[in-house]
């Protein structure tokens, strides 16, 4: 039998791993992008209870369509609160944050990630944004949830600088760091495959591979060797339901696409 | 305190607690007095070579744009940027070269937008230097302090990891829980600009929707601009004083710009001018488009309100207000190339 074309993106696959990710009735701080729609779609989806929190103030919106920031009046509409940066990351801090939820431009096997510089510091190749709030949410919130796409270019052995810790350099690193204790990275979402991190080695584990990819499919898209759990899930495929409230929620496709 | 470790990166707008206090004691009055003046004259005033800015909002919400521009018509040189979420604020400063030093929480890049042309391209040629990394809650933290008048705060960020490293940041051994923590040195920058939606004429803004870090950034400088859609009288901030984010006593000026942070947006007033924004990181691109750009919304405007004119006016601001509120569709060139 060959593989049919399927009827839903890539994009419309990962936001709603995204969105299944996320419990209800817990705390989210969202980053801009992929996160910001699976956090939302979750909210109409099963999820009713998730409080979505921005860096910028924006506490428990029902977010009526994808803001341009995490800081425009979307990310306070209809909102618990309108705070402040001091506000939300002091909440990260003191374990009020169950889900951090990243983007990511470059990760290594134990999820640290790269959003500042390619090549050398001093003498950039390409320069990318920095921190932001990426450093606070993957160092305070409780469990850290990065989306990327994968390939050999962005899943590399070693970030050539770390901008976010994940677990550093292996068990006990983030705590020997100072960090809190029991935080870390907790999934990584791509559009290949849902990974967690295996709890002795702290090292990125495949969990799941989305509808029609292997295993040898998510591991010629990394640039180190990928551990497999012993019990794969596939995926399910977006629903229809789904994929209509991502056209809701982006109806002038800034992420998901027309 | 046990010292753990250092960051490398160059440590920027920080002062000796009792040397910033007597600065605040000798140089800001507690007199309720007039302080309206041009955005021409506050810049002339209070932006000077060399100073350590930091731009109110979030690099594109409710960002004092008509300052920005004022200061590259001035052609202010050597900035150094508080990049705090950095985003068309600071690429506007960099593209025209008034500022050539940067410390980076977030920069070079305009969220959804992608990354963006004129900053990247001065970072990676050298025109414009970073200094050191820090993240957005670091930042927070540096005025948090500044405002508090500590010379540091005590976190639990940044360790770990290389945005540390290379910040001004220290790490400690807690004396109390015994476990490292970050410090994040104090920051006062000698002027910070913010634009707001109403303000009396003694500089007590109000602000609508969140604050983002402008409550500690406008106590921690030490020059502070404000400007606002409005200037109401007195009675109206008092009537309901809860709302004011900035009190008068660390405003140095205050200046009338209705619609002053286009083309970024001003929560609840008008929503980000897309096509502008998009006209911009299209020109942008090269160093010749960057200044057609200049000339066309910038130096060749004599003001604010000029440029209004130019970019559409009432018509324009009353669609930015219809997006705003959800009652029209947003339109992004950028969109169309994604």
């Amino acid at each position: 039998m060959t593989p049919s074309t399927p009827a839903y993106s890539a994009m419309e696959l990962m936001a709603c791993v995204a969105a299944r990710t996320l419990e209800d009735r817990r705390t989210v701080l969202v980053g801009t992008g992929l996160p910001m729609i699976g956090a939302i779609l979750a909210q109409r989806m099963h999820a009713p209870g998730l409080v979505i929190i921005f860096e910028a103030g924006g506490v428990g919106p029902r977010v009526p369509t994808l803001p341009v920031s995490v800081g425009d009046s979307r990310t306070f509409y209809h909102a618990s609160a309108a705070s402040s940066m001091h506000n939300v990351m002091s909440a990260c801090q003191a374990g009020y944050v169950d889900f951090g939820f990243l983007g990511g431009a470059m990760m290594d096997r134990y999820g640290n990630l790269n959003t500042t510089v390619i090549g050398p510091w001093e003498a950039p190749e390409v320069r990318l944004p920095g921190s932001g709030g990426g450093n606070d949410v993957g160092s305070l919130a409780q469990r850290t949830i990065v989306i990327l796409r994968q390939d050999t270019r962005r899943f590399v052995e070693r970030v050539n600088f770390i901008t976010t810790p994940g677990y550093i350099d292996g068990p006990g690193a983030r705590e020997r760091a100072g960090l809190p204790a029991g935080s870390g990275p907790y999934r990584v979402l791509t559009q290949l495959a849902v990974f967690d991190f295996d709890e002795t080695s702290k090292q990125l584990r495949l969990r799941a591979t989305h509808p029609g990819v292997s295993v040898a499919d998510v591991q010629a898209a990394s640039g180190f060797k990928i551990q497999v759990a012993d019990t794969l899930e596939v995926t399910s495929p977006p629903t229809e339901e789904e994929r209509r409230l991502l056209h809701e929620i982006d109806p002038v496709g800034m992420v998901i696409g027309k | 305190m046990e010292m753990l470790g250092q960051g490398k990166g160059e440590l920027i707008g920080w002062h000796d607690p009792d040397e910033n206090r007597r600065w605040v004691l000798e140089n800001k009055s507690r007199e309720l007095r007039d302080k309206r003046m041009s955005v021409t004259q506050a810049v002339r005033e209070y932006v000077h070579d060399g100073d350590y800015l930091a731009m109110g909002g979030f690099g594109h919400i409710r960002v004092a744009m008509a300052v920005v521009y004022e200061i590259i018509r001035q052609r202010r040189q050597h900035l150094v940027l508080a990049g705090k979420t950095a985003v068309h604020d600071a690429d506007l400063l960099i593209g025209s070269g008034c500022v050539d030093r940067i410390e980076v929480a977030y920069a070079f890049a305009q969220e959804l937008r992608g990354l963006s042309p004129a900053g990247r391209r001065a970072v990676e040629s050298g025109a414009c230097r970073v200094v050191g990394e820090i993240s957005n809650a670091g930042y927070q933290w540096r005025f948090l302090a500044g405002m508090l008048g500590v010379p540091f705060i005590p976190s639990r960020n940044m360790l770990g990891s290389d945005t540390f490293t290379h910040s001004a940041c220290k790490v400690a051994r807690d004396p109390w829980s015994g476990k490292p923590v970050c410090l994040i040195p104090a920051a006062y920058p000698d002027v910070a600009v913010f634009h707001v939606p109403r303000c009396d004429m003694y500089g007590n803004a109000q602000i609508d929707g969140i604050l983002i870090m402008d409550w500690e950034l406008a106590r921690a400088a030490r020059r502070v601009i404000i400007t606002t859609e409005e200037i109401v009288a007195h009675e109206v901030i008092q009537e309901r004083p809860w709302l004011t984010a900035i009190p008068f006593y660390v405003v140095d000026a205050v200046c009338e710009v209705p619609f002053g942070a286009h083309p970024t947006t001003m929560p609840y007033l008008y929503y980000f001018d897309e096509e502008h924004i998009g006209e911009w990181l299209d020109l942008s691109k090269t160093p010749e488009g960057t200044r057609d750009y200049l000339d066309k919304y910038v130096y060749s405007m004599p003001d604010f309100a000029t440029y209004l004119d130019h970019i559409g006016g009432a018509t324009k601001r009353a669609y930015l207000a219809d997006v705003e509120h959800l009652r029209q569709p947003l339109r992004a060139p950028w969109l169309q190339k994604k």
